[in-house]
């Protein structure tokens, strides 16, 4: 935009950025957090390998019955970060 | 608010808040890109949105210029999809995923996110009134009931409101221009 900086370009500029779902927003911000339980889970499997082989076998069923918490992407991450051993 | 320099600082720190606020500052821009941009719906553009946030979150310590948050992200974003774009089943075999005009809309995006500056340093109550009004889409009525005023006042706050954004807008553009930044 020049010094041509119309009322009108703004309002279409403010217009062109809607907010994201509040969810998807509050999934990201939370990274840190699921990081740091990927980081422990990890840990405490190869502190345990009754735990590692728990994991592998079924990992969801493992979690909870580890009372932790049995997210998608929490578990997808794990299942990556398990694969690349 | 914090220069995007610092805020990626903070983040590398293991600041967790500041971490909330990158994904707060950009998530919408991110947003645009996907759905806008590359037009991808639902649990593909929720895919992707996630996808980004997490390969920013694991990377960032790869940045080589903490101020280039901006491009970086766009950049990250339009791999995102790409990828997301080739994964998907075609009928026609074709190289080119990109959706025709993808780079006139994120010159746009680019643009609107240096409003959305500019607006961060406006009143809350302007701030408040013209997101409500151009990015939510809400009416007059709307807008009225929800900050206790007369549907008769809001367009005018929104006309006063547009006019020191556009004052504050060109102020930051001059001073981009005498410090020799692009913007």
């Amino acid at each position: 935009m020049t010094d041509g900086a119309t009322i009108g370009r703004l309002a279409e500029l403010l217009r062109a950025l809607p907010p994201a779902p509040r969810g998807w927003v509050e999934a990201a911000q939370h990274l840190p957090l699921v990081q740091h339980e990927l980081d422990e889970i990890v840990a405490r499997a190869e502190a345990d390998a009754a735990f590692r082989e728990a994991l592998v076998a079924d990992l969801e069923s493992a979690l909870a019955q580890a009372g932790l918490r049995v997210e998608p992407r929490l578990v997808d991450a794990l299942r990556r970060r398990l694969a690349a051993g | 608010m914090l220069p995007d320099a610092e805020l990626v600082r903070r983040c590398r720190d293991g600041d967790a808040l500041a971490w909330g606020e990158l994904v707060e500052r950009f998530s919408r821009y991110v947003y645009a890109i996907v759905v806008q941009g590359y037009r991808l719906r639902d649990h593909d553009a929720e895919d992707v949105f996630q996808d980004v946030f997490a390969k920013a979150y694991e990377n960032l310590g790869r940045l080589r210029d903490d101020g280039a948050l901006r491009p970086w992200l766009a950049q990250l974003t339009r791999n995102a999809c790409i990828d997301r774009l080739r994964s998907a089943p075609r009928e026609e075999a074709s190289e080119d995923v990109e959706p025709p005009g993808v780079d006139d809309t994120l010159a746009l995006l680019d643009d609107a996110l240096a409003v959305r500056e500019a607006l961060a340093a406006l009143s809350d109550d302007c701030r408040e009134i013209l997101d409500r009004f151009f990015a939510l889409d809400e009416s007059y009525r709307t807008i009225g009931g929800e900050l206790g005023i007369p549907s008769g006042t809001v367009a005018s706050r929104i006309s006063r409101c547009l006019e020191y954004l556009r004052k504050e807008f060109l102020g930051r553009k001059q001073e981009a221009a005498a410090s020799g930044e692009v913007q």
